[in-house]
């Protein structure tokens, strides 16, 4: 598991149930907007049909030259509502955690990496199916874009 | 305290109308300071996103949490007597103090939590219409503060009060001996087909098989609500109800979907507006139904 997100996660674990709920709001709060390439163009995001509420994310690998794809560095971008902060702070660890690594520090974490949180007694199983179903995503994309 | 005073804006139609209050009948009790832990009005927010609240909230509000509260965390059930009173306690919250419960999704969650405070028999229960969506649209004020508790050795404790579920809660057996009788499924269309079992790359709720109980009517819970989250009148309501699907206030009805938590808002409809005496929230619902052995189902 890439160390950004390992800290984060052990930053969860260390809080009290109580704790937790206010650290995933402080993500929640923090998750930074679309940049404008993708509000003027919703259509260029894909959405998170698991959540259950609207989560739209893209993610960007970069294409430079000399670069082995697996080197190559990705970008992730969310959309939620501020009315869903649950699946905002989902959305701000994964972004917190995971933007600006390589596409093979990416593809390394493992699938069940949300369940490291401490997150599924405050917030419900079913919920965590909704980060696991992000992280899920942002792979296969990054998995798509370095095949290319 | 006279819940009839918020009459204004609720239809007088209703069976009982003194189960919803208005956004501006809550406002103005709030600037009157007769509301939060220890008055005789506690307000509770009862959300499915369970860091709503903490966004931000009605002043003097406190938090119901559906997930953290309201459940056993062992047992698939509600919280026993001793826990429930302990919630009820800490909130401030007397067998006599007037509840008002609102929530996000056109107060489902709100209903859900009403239902379960209706298991333990606290009647003086009522929905802020609109809920948390009407709250926000009409301007009004939220806050990210908690209202100040009274000291714990000055709150009267809640008294403990076993549940009586048999009125209003059906079990999976209730239901197989119900068959034929009217059942509500409030679920979307594509559930209720059990379409929605069979969309590839999309992982489900679990439940092993799609479809709905047999003989059950698809009514989805939102037709029984207005854009604005508030609940349609009484005529309105009755046209879908009974006209459209043919229910009688006389007849036992039982409503479902997945956990319980739409069909408690259909449950409220139906036998809080709309006046039928014997309606039962089936909340195993169709997480347990659609995996069930040997079960009938219907597509």
């Amino acid at each position: 598991m890439p160390t950004s997100l390992a800290e984060i996660a052990a930053d969860f674990r260390e809080v009290s149930a109580r704790d937790r709920l206010q650290l995933l709001l402080e993500f929640s709060d923090g998750l930074p907007d679309l940049p404008e390439r993708y509000a003027d163009a919703p259509e260029a995001l894909e959405q998170v049909h698991e959540c259950q509420s609207p989560l739209f994310l893209a993610v960007e690998v970069a294409q430079e030259p000399g670069v082995s794809p697996g080197d190559q560095r990705v970008r992730l971008f969310f959309s939620a509502p501020p009315e869903a902060p649950t699946t905002r702070g989902f959305a701000g660890i994964l972004h917190e955690g995971l933007d600006g690594l390589t596409a093979a520090e990416v593809l390394a974490t493992p699938a069940q990496a949300p369940m490291t949180f401490g997150l599924a007694e405050v917030v419900s199983p079913l919920r965590m199916r909704g980060m696991v179903a992000m992280l899920s995503r942002i792979k296969r994309q990054v998995a798509v874009q370095t095949a290319r | 305290m006279d819940t009839n005073a918020h009459a204004d804006g609720i239809d007088a139609t209703y069976a009982h109308p003194e189960r919803l209050v208005t956004t501006a009948w809550l406002a103005d009790r709030i600037a009157a300071g007769e509301t939060g832990p220890g008055s005789d009005l506690v307000i509770l927010e009862s959300d499915e996103d369970v860091l709503l609240f903490e966004t931000g909230h009605i002043p003097t509000a406190q938090k119901l949490d559906w997930h953290q509260d309201l459940n056993d965390p062992l047992t698939r059930d509600y919280v026993d007597a001793e826990q429930f009173a302990r919630l009820m306690t800490e909130r401030g919250i007397g067998r006599e103090t007037q509840v008002v419960i609102y929530g996000d999704k056109s107060n489902w969650w709100a209903a859900y939590a009403l239902w379960v405070l209706t298991l333990f028999g606290h009647e003086k229960a009522a929905l802020l219409d609109g809920g948390r969506t009407k709250w926000v649209a009409e301007g009004r004020e939220m806050t990210r503060e908690l209202p100040a508790l009274p000291a714990a050795g000055a709150r009267a404790a809640y008294p403990v009060v076993e549940r009586d579920d048999a009125p209003i809660r059906a079990f999976k057996d209730d239901v197989l001996a119900h068959l034929g009788k009217p059942l509500v499924d409030v679920r979307s269309p594509g559930e209720f087909s059990g379409e929605l079992l069979h969309m590839p790359d999309y992982p489900q709720e679990g439940a092993v098989r799609g479809g709905h109980i047999p003989g059950a009517k698809s009514v989805p819970w939102a037709r029984a609500a207005n854009e604005d989250g508030t609940f349609k009148s009484r005529a309105e309501l009755e046209a879908i109800y009974l006209d459209e699907q043919g229910l009688t206030p006389e007849e036992e009805v039982i409503a479902y979907c997945r956990i319980g938590e739409r069909s408690s808002h259909t449950w409220f409809v139906l036998h809080h507006l709309l006046g039928f005496e014997r309606v039962r929230n089936y909340d195993g619902s169709w997480t347990e139904w659609g995996n069930a052995v040997r079960v009938p189902i219907e597509k």
